[in-house]
């Protein structure tokens, strides 16, 4: 689970956040984001619409100005760059392809500023049209190619000044589900083969924990969480990233038996306490909350043998979504728990589980282990 | 049968309305094949009001002066509307914003006869105080115009690049263009079709104008409209007539030739997005 943040402290800081926000008329779009960001790994950025991730991407680009804080890019301040001397190309959501344009001819406009000699565009042109396997449209304007085309070209484009930063802003946003999938595979391939350092902004979590080495979760313009997919997943450090990533089963409650090998915590939802099979920090009276994902929740006609963590309800809901079941069940305490079964089960199961059904009394239960505790 | 009944009547009124929009402009052009001198009495078919007209050495050279006019004007409002639609759409909020966007959009609704007058009262002062433009002739028509045509060179361009999406602009700053590089290489390229219309419409406008040219205009710079107006005056000569059919021929082929163009690109478009999404599906 530690593996990727090892595996990215070994390497080099290649673009340093440091402090940085912006305010606009009054309202802190971004709030004092600090972030290092390693060489050749891909980050992602994400959160809601309006959290601010849009914005920070844009100030990496230099299109809006931060009201505080520097922004260092291999150890060089970038405050003094305008867009177009920053060594860090963006692909926009719209791909903003030059309508007018062969396919050729867009991708070229970047080295042409550049002035580089004819010979060594045409070279580097064929190089990334190969990369995105796009050489067969070489010719071709942006309004004849499709969405998945376009998007290769603009990535193309991109990646053609081999910049030191590839900014992506919502990158799978014009796709259709169906290509959207199979993209962000292929846009990962390609740029760990190019190995260029990515900082993307998406509001997709599933996108971002498919693409990226690490992610970022952004709200109200702060930086809340950051770690690797996995990480946010399963040791959210707040109720905000507990909710934002998938869904969650988070119990209100307070520390009552503080213990150096375990703890008990009374939730108001619950009839029993909450046993968590190691200590924490802090102290009796505490209040606290207790995050438990629906996939880790089991749910059976019998009670349980264990000692703790169970409760009795009903089922109120299943959803069933095809590869798994969500079943919605209700305390007596009027608390909604959601349970994730995977529908391979319901196959082998025995007759027991696959007779759970609407209105029957259930026991919803999970391991001493699988809790986590969150204190803000 | 009672709809057999409507569908009679609605097509009875969209000729009657037709009717109304195009028979005077018809009868005109045929009159414009009248032996007669007489504009109303059908005295048989000939063309020889069209070789009068062509030699007609006064009426050519309003012709002559209404184009160049006309020409100047549309190519100086597209310059100068341009640089205001600019300012509208990308310099964000500035103060007296919303005072510069009604007050360059107010001679679209001013009466032409405040204008010439107003024009007229600006270039007598200009001449007692500095000597310039020196009496009224083509480039005062020119100034004139110039101001009208603005404003509808800006209501143009300024939507157009309103739709235009902007992240091609920065697209292209982020590419490694300057700001100067990214008008010229980009946004100029992309709005070019409003320019284009722009400017069309200017041309036109200039050259159908009488109100203000008449207030404006000096010796040796007759344009077309005044030129017309003037001989109608006198008695309507089957010349005018004449003239008129040339007109009207030549703004709708025009016309007509802009429209197919454009459909032509339309289907164009449609079809290639249809050849590349199929590639699509078959990758």
């Amino acid at each position: 689970m530690a593996l990727p943040e090892n595996k990215a402290k070994q390497k080099k800081v290649q673009l340093q956040i440091c402090g940085v926000s912006k305010d606009f008329d009054g309202t802190l779009a971004v709030n004092n984001v600090d972030l290092d960001i390693y060489q050749g790994e891909i980050f992602a950025l994400l959160g809601a619409s309006g959290c601010g991730k849009t914005t920070l991407l844009r100030m990496l680009a230099g299109f809006e100005k931060p009201s505080a804080g520097s922004i260092l890019l291999e150890g060089e301040d970038m405050a003094r760059l305008a867009p177009y001397q920053r060594p860090m190309n963006m692909m926009f959501q719209s791909y903003a392809l030059f309508p007018h344009m062969t396919v050729e001819n867009n991708i070229a406009f970047g080295l042409k500023q550049d002035r580089m000699p004819k010979q060594q565009i045409a070279d580097k042109v064929a190089e990334v049209l190969g990369l995105v396997q796009m050489e067969a449209y070489a010719k071709r304007k942006p309004h004849q190619l499709s969405g998945g085309q376009q998007q290769r070209v603009a990535l193309a484009r991109s990646l053609a000044k081999s910049p030191k930063l590839l900014l992506l802003d919502e990158p799978m946003g014009a796709l259709d589900k169906k290509l959207r999938t199979r993209m962000q595979l292929e846009i990962v391939n390609i740029l760990e083969k190019v190995g260029v350092t990515c900082v993307m902004v998406t509001h997709d979590q599933e996108e971002a924990m498919t693409m990226a080495d690490r992610v970022g979760i952004m709200n109200a313009g702060i930086l809340s969480q950051v770690g690797s997919p996995m990480e946010v997943y399963e040791r959210p450090n707040s109720r905000m990233t507990a909710e934002f990533i998938g869904s969650v089963n988070l119990f209100e409650g307070e520390l009552v038996v503080d213990e150096v090998g375990y703890v008990e915590i009374a939730s108001d939802s619950l009839e029993s306490n909450i046993y968590i099979a190691h200590g924490i920090v802090g102290s009796e009276g505490m209040a606290l909350a207790v995050a438990i994902r629906p996939e880790k929740i089991n749910i059976s006609r019998t009670e349980p043998a264990q000692a703790h963590n169970k409760a009795r309800g009903v089922v109120e809901d299943i959803a069933y979504l095809g590869s798994h079941s969500v079943y919605h069940v209700r305390l007596p305490s009027g608390f909604k728990v959601l349970a994730s079964v995977a529908n391979s089960n319901r196959q082998i199961a025995s007759d027991e589980q696959q007779r759970i059904t609407w209105g029957d009394e259930v026991f919803v239960s999970w391991s001493d282990s699988c809790a986590v505790v969150l204190y803000s | 049968m009672h709809s057999s009944w409507q569908k009679a009547l609605s097509w009875g009124i969209l000729a009657l309305g037709f009717a109304f929009l195009y028979v005077p402009i018809i009868v005109l052009i045929v009159y414009s094949f009248n032996e007669s001198r007489l504009v109303t009495v059908w005295s048989g078919f000939s063309l020889k009001w069209y070789g009068e007209l062509f030699s007609d050495r006064q009426m050519m050279k309003a012709v002559g002066v209404s184009l160049r006019i006309a020409f100047m004007s549309a190519t100086s409002a597209v310059v100068l509307g341009t640089m205001a639609a600019l300012v509208m759409v990308r310099f964000g909020g500035f103060k007296g914003k919303t005072l510069f966007t009604s007050m360059i959009t107010a001679p679209l609704v001013m009466p032409e006869v405040i204008t010439g007058l107003s024009l007229l009262l600006l270039f007598v002062s200009l001449d007692q105080f500095i000597g310039w433009p020196g009496g009224r002739g083509m480039t005062t028509i020119w100034i004139a115009h110039t101001t009208f045509c603005m404003a509808y060179v800006t209501v143009v361009v300024n939507s157009r690049l309103r739709e235009m999406d902007q992240s091609l602009e920065e697209a292209a700053l982020d590419l490694g263009a300057n700001r100067l590089k990214v008008f010229f290489l980009i946004t100029l390229p992309i709005v070019s079709p409003a320019l284009v219309a722009g400017w069309l419409l200017a041309f036109t406008l200039s050259l159908d104008d009488l109100v203000i040219a008449s207030f404006v205009s000096g010796p040796g710079s007759t344009t077309l409209p005044m030129e017309v107006f003037s001989s109608v005056r006198m008695g309507v000569s089957p010349k005018v007539n004449a003239l008129s059919a040339l007109l009207v021929t030549g703004i709708a082929s025009l016309t007509f030739v802009g429209w197919w163009l454009m459909r032509r690109q339309e289907h164009k478009r449609l079809a290639d997005l249809q050849a590349a999404k199929r590639q699509q599906e078959m990758v």
